[in-house]
C-alpha cells in the first residue's frame, strides 16, 4: 500500500490505487490477488482498445489531412462515430477460409498475434504504482514475448496455402528478423547504465532533475538520444509501419501474408499491429523519455499516468505523422539498411555506454570533454556509415521540382 | 493446487514432444515443439529462474524455431507439401523400445536414490546476482561462449552459403 | 514411498529426454533427428534447474548459468546443424539420413 509521508501523492495520483481498493479491499487473499489481476486486465483491454479506436480515426483524419483531403467525416459529427461504424461492417462480415487451408492454424495465427501484442502490455509501468506485472527481468519479458510476432506470422502465411501468401510470409519474416536485432541491442545502454532489467526500475533510475531544470531521462544523453533513434526505427519496422510496411503493402502487393484473411480475423491482424505499435512505444517511453516523471519539477501537479499517456500519443502521432511523410522502401534497400546501418550504430552506441558509465567520475571541466567525445562516438559512425549506404543515391536533384 | 497445474503442465509438455516426434507432417511438429519449449519455459518460471525462462522463450520460440521453420522450406520436396515419407516401422519399434528402457533405468535409479532435498521456499534469484556471478567468476567462460555462438553462426552462413553457385548454373541451363 | 518434487522434476525430464532419444532415433528426417537432439538438450537443461532448485540453499546460481550457456551452445548448434541439412539438401536434393552417405568408405 502507499503510505509515503515524506511526499504525500495528490489525490489524483493514488486514485487508481483508492478505487481498486475500494473494489477489492474487502476480498480474503488468495480472492483478492485474482480479483486485482482480472481487473488490471480488464482495465489494459479497455484503455487500449479505446485508443486503438481513436487511434484508427486519428491515422485516417490526420492522413487525409496532409493529403489535402477531409478523411472520414460521414459518420456522426465530424466523423467520430466511424471506428463504430468499421467495427460492426468487419464483424459483420462473412469470414472466408480458403478450402486446402490448414484451418486450425489459420484460426490460431491472429489469435496468437494478438494474445502476444496483449501480454506485452503487462509490464509497461503505466503510473507512478500503475503496473500489472512488475518482474525483476519485466524489460526481457517484454521482448521475449515480442518475439512469438514472428511465429505467428508464419502460421498465417503457411496456413493460407497460397504461395504468394508464404512468400510474403517469407518477406516479412526477413525484415522482422533483420530489425530484431537492431531493436534489443538499442536498449542495452539503458539496461548498463541503469543496472536493471526491471521497468520500473529503469523508469526510477531516470528521476531527478540535473541542475533543478534538465530532466535525467536517458534520451537527453548522447547515447540515450542514439539509442532512442535506433529503437524508434526498429520499432517501425518491427510493427510494419510506413515505410517499413512491405509486409503488408497494401497498394503494392496485394496484402502479403493477409491475403487470405477476411472480416473478424482481418481485424484481429489489424488491431494486433496497432496494439504492437503501442505497446513499443509504451516501452520506448519507459527505457528513454523517462517513464511516467514529469519533464519539469513544476509540472508534477498532472498526474503521472497522464504525463505517461500524452508521451505515449505523442509517439503515436509521430508514427502516424513518418506514414504520410515517408515512401516505401525496396526489400533489399530494407535489409541493407538494417544490417549495415543499424546494427553497427547499435553496437557503436553501446561502447559509448561504457565510455560514458567509465566517465561518470568526471567534473568540472572534464564534463563538457566528456559530452564532447560522446557526442562525437555517437555522430561519427553516423555521417561516415550514412555517406557510404547513400554513396550514388544521394542527394538528389529533382529537375522539374523547383 | 500449484502441484496438480504443474503436472498437468508438464503432462502437456510432454504429451507435445511426444506427438511433435511422430507426426508426419514437418510444420505442425515444429509448431507442437514450440508448444513443449514453451511449457519448459513454464517450468523454469514456476522453478523460480525467471531470467532463465523468458531467455528460454526469446532464444527457443523467437530464433530456434524460426531457423527450423527456414530450414524446412527450404529442404521440402514439393512446393506445397511438407510431409516426409513414412520411416520404416521396425526402425520406429526399436526407438520405443530404446526409449522406454532407457527410461526405466532412469526411473528405476531416480526413485532409488537418496536425494537431499531441501525444504526451503522458491530460491529467488536476482538479474543483478546472475549478472554479477556471470561478469565475475564465469566471465572466461562468458566470453569463450560468446566466441562459440559468434564462430558458430558465421560457420553456418558460410556452409549455407556455399554451393549456392551450383544452383544458380542449373537454374541457367 | 511419496514421491518428493525433486523426483517428480527429475522423472518429467528423463521421460522428456527419452521422447527426444525415440525421435532421433525412430525418425529419418534429419531436421526431426536435430529436434529430437534439442529436446535431450532441454531436458538436462531441466535437470540443471531442478536440482538447482531444491538443492541447498542458499546457493550460487551455478545451475541457472550452467543452463544459459547450454542454451547459447544449443542455439549455434541448431544454426549450424541446419546449415548442414541445406547444405546436404543442395548436393543431393534429399534431407533423409540414409541417404546421406557419400562420405562413406
Amino acid at each position: 500500500m502507499i503510505s509515503n509521508i515524506h511526499s504525500p501523492d495528490p489525490l489524483l495520483e493514488r486514485a487508481p490505487q483508492l478505487i481498486l481498493d475500494a473494489v477489492t479491499g474487502s476480498l480474503h487473499e488468495p480472492w483478492r490477488w485474482l480479483a486485482n489481476g482480472v481487473i488490471s486486465i480488464v482495465m489494459i483491454l479497455a484503455v487500449f482498445g479505446g485508443l486503438f479506436a481513436a487511434l484508427t480515426l486519428a491515422e485516417r483524419k490526420i492522413l487525409g489531412r496532409v493529403q489535402n483531403r477531409p478523411g472520414p467525416n460521414r459518420t456522426g459529427p465530424f466523423g467520430l462515430l466511424q471506428p463504430i461504424a468499421d467495427g460492426i461492417k468487419t464483424m459483420t462480415k462473412e469470414d472466408i477460409v480458403p478450402r486446402d487451408a490448414d484451418q486450425l492454424l489459420h484460426l490460431l495465427a491472429p489469435v496468437t498475434l494478438l494474445a502476444s501484442a496483449f501480454m506485452a502490455f503487462a509490464v509497461i509501468p503505466f503510473g507512478r504504482h500503475l503496473v500489472a506485472l512488475d518482474l525483476d527481468s519485466s524489460v526481457l519479458y517484454f521482448f521475449a514475448v515480442g518475439a512469438t510476432t514472428e511465429l505467428a506470422i508464419f502460421m498465417a502465411g503457411w496456413a493460407s496455402h497460397n504461395k504468394y501468401s508464404l512468400l510474403a510470409a517469407m518477406r516479412a519474416l526477413a525484415q522482422l528478423i533483420s530489425y530484431e536485432l537492431p531493436l534489443l541491442m538499442s536498449w542495452l545502454p539503458v539496461v548498463m547504465l541503469s543496472g536493471t532489467l526491471s521497468a520500473t526500475g529503469i523508469v526510477a533510475a531516470q528521476a531527478g532533475w540535473k541542475h533543478g531544470w534538465m530532466p535525467s531521462w536517458h534520451i537527453f544523453t548522447p547515447w540515450g538520444f542514439a539509442g532512442f533513434v535506433v529503437f524508434m526505427v526498429a520499432a517501425l519496422a518491427e510493427s510494419n509501419r510506413s515505410p517499413f510496411d512491405l509486409p503488408e503493402a497494401e497498394s503494392e502487393l496485394i496484402a502479403g501474408h493477409l491475403t487470405e484473411y477476411s472480416g473478424c480475423k482481418y481485424v484481429l491482424f489489424f488491431m494486433a499491429e496497432y496494439f504492437g505499435m503501442t505497446a513499443l512505444s509504451g516501452m520506448a517511453v519507459t527505457l528513454f523519455l523517462g517513464g511516467w516523471h514529469a519533464p519539469l519539477p513544476a509540472l508534477e501537479f498532472i498526474p503521472s499516468y497522464a504525463w505517461f499517456g500524452m508521451k505515449l500519443v505523442a509517439l503515436l502521432l509521430g508514427f502516424i505523422w513518418i506514414r504520410a511523410t515517408f515512401p516505401r522502401m525496396r526489400i533489399d534497400q530494407l535489409t541493407r539498411f538494417s544490417w549495415k546501418f543499424l546494427v553497427p550504430l547499435a553496437l557503436i552506441n553501446v561502447g559509448t555506454a561504457a565510455f560514458w558509465f567509465l566517465s561518470a567520475g568526471w567534473s568540472g571541466p572534464m564534463q563538457a570533454v566528456r559530452w564532447a567525445l560522446a557526442a562525437i562516438l555517437v555522430v561519427l559512425p553516423f555521417v561516415l556509415m550514412g555517406r557510404r549506404l547513400s554513396a550514388g543515391l544521394a542527394p538528389r536533384t529533382y529537375r522539374y521540382a523547383t | 493446487m500449484m502441484t496438480a497445474a504443474l503436472i498437468g503442465i508438464l503432462l502437456l509438455t510432454l504429451a507435445a514432444g511426444a506427438v511433435a516426434m511422430s507426426l508426419r507432417n514437418l510444420i505442425h511438429s515444429v509448431l507442437l515443439l514450440i508448444v513443449c519449449w514453451l511449457g519448459i519455459a513454464t517450468f523454469y518460471l514456476w522453478a523460480g529462474a525467471e531470467f532463465l525462462a523468458f531467455s528460454q522463450l526469446l532464444v527457443y520460440v523467437g530464433a530456434v524455431s524460426m531457423v527450423v521453420l527456414f530450414a524446412i522450406l527450404l529442404t521440402r520436396r514439393s512446393r506445397i507439401d511438407v510431409a516426409v515419407a513414412p520411416d520404416s516401422a521396425s526402425r520406429a519399434l526399436w526407438a520405443l523400445v530404446a526409449g522406454f528402457a532407457v527410461l526405466g533405468v532412469l526411473a528405476y535409479g531416480m526413485l532409488n536414490a537418496k536425494l537431499p532435498v531441501s525444504t526451503s521456499p522458491v530460491p529467488s534469484v536476482s538479474v543483478r546476482d546472475l549478472g554479477a556471478q556471470l561478469a565475475g567468476t564465469h566471465s572466461a567462460a562468458l566470453l569463450v561462449i560468446g566466441l562459440i555462438l559468434t564462430v558458430a553462426l558465421l560457420g553456418g552462413v558460410v556452409i549455407a552459403a556455399s554451393g549456392r553457385a551450383d544452383i544458380m548454373e542449373e537454374k541457367g541451363k | 514411498m511419496s514421491l518428493g518434487a525433486l523426483q517428480l522434476c527429475l522423472l518429467f525430464s528423463s521421460a522428456l529426454f527419452c521422447v527426444g532419444l525415440a525421435g532421433a532415433l525412430s525418425r529419418s528426417n534429419s531436421i526431426l533427428v536435430l529436434l529430437g537432439i534439442e529436446l535431450m538438450l532441454n531436458a538436462a537443461n531441466i535437470n540443471f534447474v531442478a536440482f538447482w532448485r531444491y538443492g541447498p540453499q542458499p546457493a550460487p546460481a551455478t545451475g541457472i548459468l550452467f543452463v544459459i550457456f547450454s542454451v547459447a551452445v544449443a542455439a549455434s548448434e541448431a544454426a549450424v546443424g541446419l546449415a548442414l541439412v541445406i547444405s546436404i539438401y543442395r548436393q543431393q536434393r534429399s534431407i533423409r539420413l540414409q541417404e546421406a552417405t557419400r562420405l562413406k568408405g
